[in-house]
């Protein structure tokens, strides 16, 4: 709302009862924010309050145009708050009156049991002057005399300066009648006006209204009125005899400075004498503070004190600073909520601690690892033992999170699931054009990574790294059983991952239900996709194995031989392997080709490597040297891969 | 010292009256603390021998509300006048902002407002202040009493005011000059803070 334009300083009559109000409201005006903040004007109805802060809001715009003033009654702030909140723009509302530089607010009084009100003025109050914004404000009785208003508002409205305007007295009543007069072109008899001011009105308006009476009894009536009609028009008895204007008596009898002359007068002083640009400098420094920041900086300046020292810019700095540090702040807790309220983010003299530090976070951000680029899905020979569990594997990298979720593969050892499940996160990268993040690991990764988070306190940002991948594919997750703090953790990953439709696949050499410590909420969830097992490579299989890894070796009955080997019972595709390295290895120290004859002396000569997992080569043991030393190598390929 | 604290949004002065035994110190302080607004004023410590002679000191502290959004305290400190009260006195003076030199206006008494004006210049030497650097005001209390009894300001003035510092007529009983002198020295005292000399921050 506007100022109105007839409110001005110049015609606003000063005397003794408004004396200490009006300098007050002019220094208000000449310096906004400075001096007295928040400046309440209290008076009785009719004395002149809202013309006064009218005539701040006037000279603020005439002294400084490029500032916004805004002038309202409590009455309409409260409905434009309540329009607002209905119409669902309460933040317009605030941000509105937050770009106010000098808030003008009539009426105060009105605050009376309206809790919502005074909790958003108590809010806009401290936004405004925590910024060096001017507020004035206008009540009919001083802070404390307003009935149930929020302790904390009295407070800050009593936290500036609380003058009072009084009833004029004889000299200012005759004043304001001349200066009415002269406005409306009307003269009196001598004695008129003062006669009229003698009469006692208990405000101006009702003054302007007894004058507003004779002036239309002169102009109407066609007729001068006499000093001697005008108590007979006011109905007023018998003319007491006229007192003497009070003048302050020259005799020493009569101070001439009492306590409130002598407070506006030390006001004046201190105006002057105080450094403008530490008081804004002080105001950062509690307005930070207060927002929790460091602000030693501004403190060193406003100590070191030299004549104006070049705080705009220093300011200036500051405030670029903690701009800074709360963008690097918001950017650290998206990496880890644990890291707001850092105490680097509040200190502008550590921002490049702040900038190492969410540097950091964002490496440590990277995603969790990948499955490894050396198992490839279509390296991977399909056969009748392993076919379900890759058809189901095929169908989950057709359509992630679809179709079987989680994928829980199981199997004795060395039979492909690490190759499988990781060939799974490969194609899902791939076919993502690598954009998919897949998080591939060992559970003993998991959980060394979990410890690790734990010891340096960065559990959140680890926890983060996997909720936020595409897919989770853990190997070996037999190795959760037993452990609660990684099981709580898988769990919750889980949970976060499944609801948010992504895939996740494990890889056991047990199904879910023969692990033991495995916890009921895990298994159930593991059970709740599809479990397929993986068995020991079928012949049709080996075949392909064999054929795979004989690839590269030089033998003149290629087909031959890996119809005989095929023949052989295998326990996994790691004993397949072993078998070639064997084959290839006899055949150099035979220093002849690889021949199914060659491998049949080297396999047959009473070593079974074909021992099936049921039936243990125990008897063949001590039959010969040799097999100790090939079930020797057997167990250490156990004994490798049992603790992995 | 005074004290301008920006943070805490502080002033605090220290102002000493200063002069003869029974020029009127107190009484300026009496006066004072009668004007003060009730919500404004400290407890006024006096500290006061059987017939009312200060013994050892008044203390007034002076709420004066936020000034421009410094909350400003006062405190006004008398001395004992009487002359073998010397320690006192200078315990008093130390760390005084602002000094009011109270001298009674009866023509008998000039000699005790002449001596009592250097034991005051004195005692700021003993302390290491330059007594031409300190704020000070004199007020010439007593100007109520019947004229052939008194000297008048100007008479007063050249005998005791030699340094040319802000002076006032005064009287305390009734109020006059009082808070005239008041305001006169607290102008000084504030004056200092934006002098470049007093760069003391807390």
């Amino acid at each position: 709302m506007q100022v109105d334009a007839r409110h001005r300083f110049e015609n606003f009559v000063t005397g003794s009862a408004n004396h200490l109000a009006v300098a007050a409201a002019h220094a208000v005006a000449e310096q906004p924010g400075l001096t007295y903040n928040p400046l309440f004007v209290y008076s009785g109805s009719g004395l002149g309050k809202t013309h006064l802060i009218g005539a701040i809001g006037n000279l603020v715009l005439q002294k400084q145009p490029d500032l916004s003033v805004e002038y309202v009654t409590l009455d309409e702030f409260v409905e434009q708050l309540h329009a607002a909140i209905a119409s669902n723009e309460g933040e317009r509302f605030k941000q509105r009156y937050g770009r106010v530089d000098v808030l003008l607010l009539d009426d105060v009084q009105f605050l009376t049991g309206r809790r919502e009100t005074q909790t958003e003025l108590l809010r806009l109050l401290n936004a405004l002057q925590g910024t060096g914004r001017q507020v004035v404000m206008t009540s009919d009785r001083p802070p404390s005399d307003i009935p149930d208003v929020d302790e904390r508002l009295i407070t800050r409205l009593s936290g500036g300066l609380i003058v009072d305007i009084g009833a004029p007295d004889y000299e200012t009543r005759i004043a304001i009648m001349r200066a009415k007069c002269e406005e409306r072109d009307v003269r009196f008899e001598n004695g008129v006006i003062e006669e009229l001011a003698r009469l006692e009105f208990g405000n101006v308006r009702e003054l302007q209204g007894a004058l507003n009476k004779i002036i239309a009894m002169q102009t109407l009536g066609g007729q001068e009125v006499k000093p001697s009609q005008i108590r007979a028009m006011f109905g007023v008895e018998a003319a007491p005899p006229p007192k003497p204007p009070r003048r302050s008596s020259a005799s020493m009898r009569k101070p001439s400075l009492d306590f409130q002359s002598f407070v506006s007068d030390i006001a004046t002083a201190v105006a002057q004498h105080v450094d403008p640009w530490k008081i804004k400098v002080a105001e950062a420094v509690a307005y930070w503070s207060g927002e929790g920041y460091r602000t030693a900086t501004l403190e060193r300046l406003l100590q070191e004190g030299g004549p104006k020292a070049d705080y705009e810019s220093a300011l200036r700095d500051y405030f670029t600073r903690v701009d800074q540090l709360h963008e690097l702040e918001d950017h650290a807790t998206a990496i880890d909520a644990a890291l707001g309220g850092n105490d680097v983010f509040r200190d502008p003299e550590r921002l490049g601690e702040a900038e190492a530090l969410v540097n950091r976070a964002t490496s440590g951000a990277t995603p969790p690892p990948g499955p490894s680029a050396a198992f490839a899905r279509d390296e991977f020979e399909v056969g009748p033992s392993n076919q379900l569990a890759v058809r189901a594997a095929d169908a989950v990298i057709e359509e992630p999170g679809k179709k079987y979720n989680p994928l829980f593969v199981h199997g004795p050892s060395g039979v492909g699931k690490t190759h499988l499940v990781n060939a799974i996160g490969n194609e899902m990268i791939n076919l993502s054009g690598g954009a998919a993040v897949v998080a591939c690991v060992s559970a003993q990764q998991f959980m060394d990574e979990l410890i690790a988070a734990l010891q340096d306190g960065s559990v959140d940002r680890w926890r983060t790294r996997y909720r936020a991948a595409d897919a989770l594919v853990i190997d070996d997750v037999q190795f959760v059983a037993g452990k609660e703090r990684t099981q709580e953790e898988l769990f919750h990953v889980f949970n976060t991952l499944y609801g948010e439709g992504k895939q996740l696949v494990f890889a056991s050499d047990r199904p879910p239900r023969q692990l033991d410590g495995l916890e009921e909420r895990l298994r159930s969830r593991f059970e709740g996709g599809l479990v397929v097992e993986m068995q020991h490579p079928d012949p049709a299989l080996r075949q392909k194995l064999y054929a795979h890894y004989l690839q590269r070796v030089e033998t003149p009955e290629r087909t031959a031989l890996i119809a005989y080997l095929a023949e052989r019972d295998v326990a996994s595709v790691r004993e397949v392997i072993g078998v070639v390295n064997r084959l290839v290895a006899a055949a150099d120290m035979a220093g002849a080709q690889l021949t199914v004859a060659l491998a049949k002396t080297e396999l047959d000569s009473g070593l079974p490597v074909q021992h099936a997992p049921d039936a243990p080569a125990a008897d063949g043991y001590f039959l010969d040297d040799d097999k100790i030393i090939w079930h020797l190598s057997d167990l250490g390929l156990r004994l490798i891969e049992d603790p992995k | 010292m005074s004290l301008v604290n920006y943070q805490t949004r502080e002033i605090t002065c220290k102002i000493v009256y200063y002069g003869p035994g029974r020029s009127g110190k107190t009484t300026n302080l009496h006066y004072i603390y009668g004007q003060v607004p009730r919500d404004r004023k400290g407890k006024m410590v006096s500290l006061a021998t059987q017939t009312d002679r200060t013994l050892f000191f008044d203390f007034l502290p002076l709420d004066l509300g936020t000034i421009s959004g410094f909350t400003t305290r006062f405190q006004l400190y008398t001395v004992p006048g009487q002359v073998y009260y010397q320690a006192t006195r200078k315990l008093v003076l130390q760390g005084a902002d602002g000094v009011v030199f109270v001298a009674d206006s009866q023509a008998r008494q000039l000699q005790e407002n002449i001596e009592s004006f250097q034991d005051l210049h004195q005692n700021l030497a003993e302390q290491s202040v330059d007594p031409r650097a300190i704020p000070l005001v004199i007020q010439y209390n007593k100007q109520d009493l019947p004229k052939d009894l008194i000297l008048t300001p100007a008479e007063l003035s050249d005998a005791i005011n030699f340094r040319g510092v802000p002076d006032y007529p005064g009287d305390a009983l009734h109020g006059p000059g009082v808070f005239e002198t008041l305001r006169g020295i607290s102008e000084l005292v504030l004056r200092r803070l934006s002098a470049p000399s007093s760069a003391r921050q807390g």
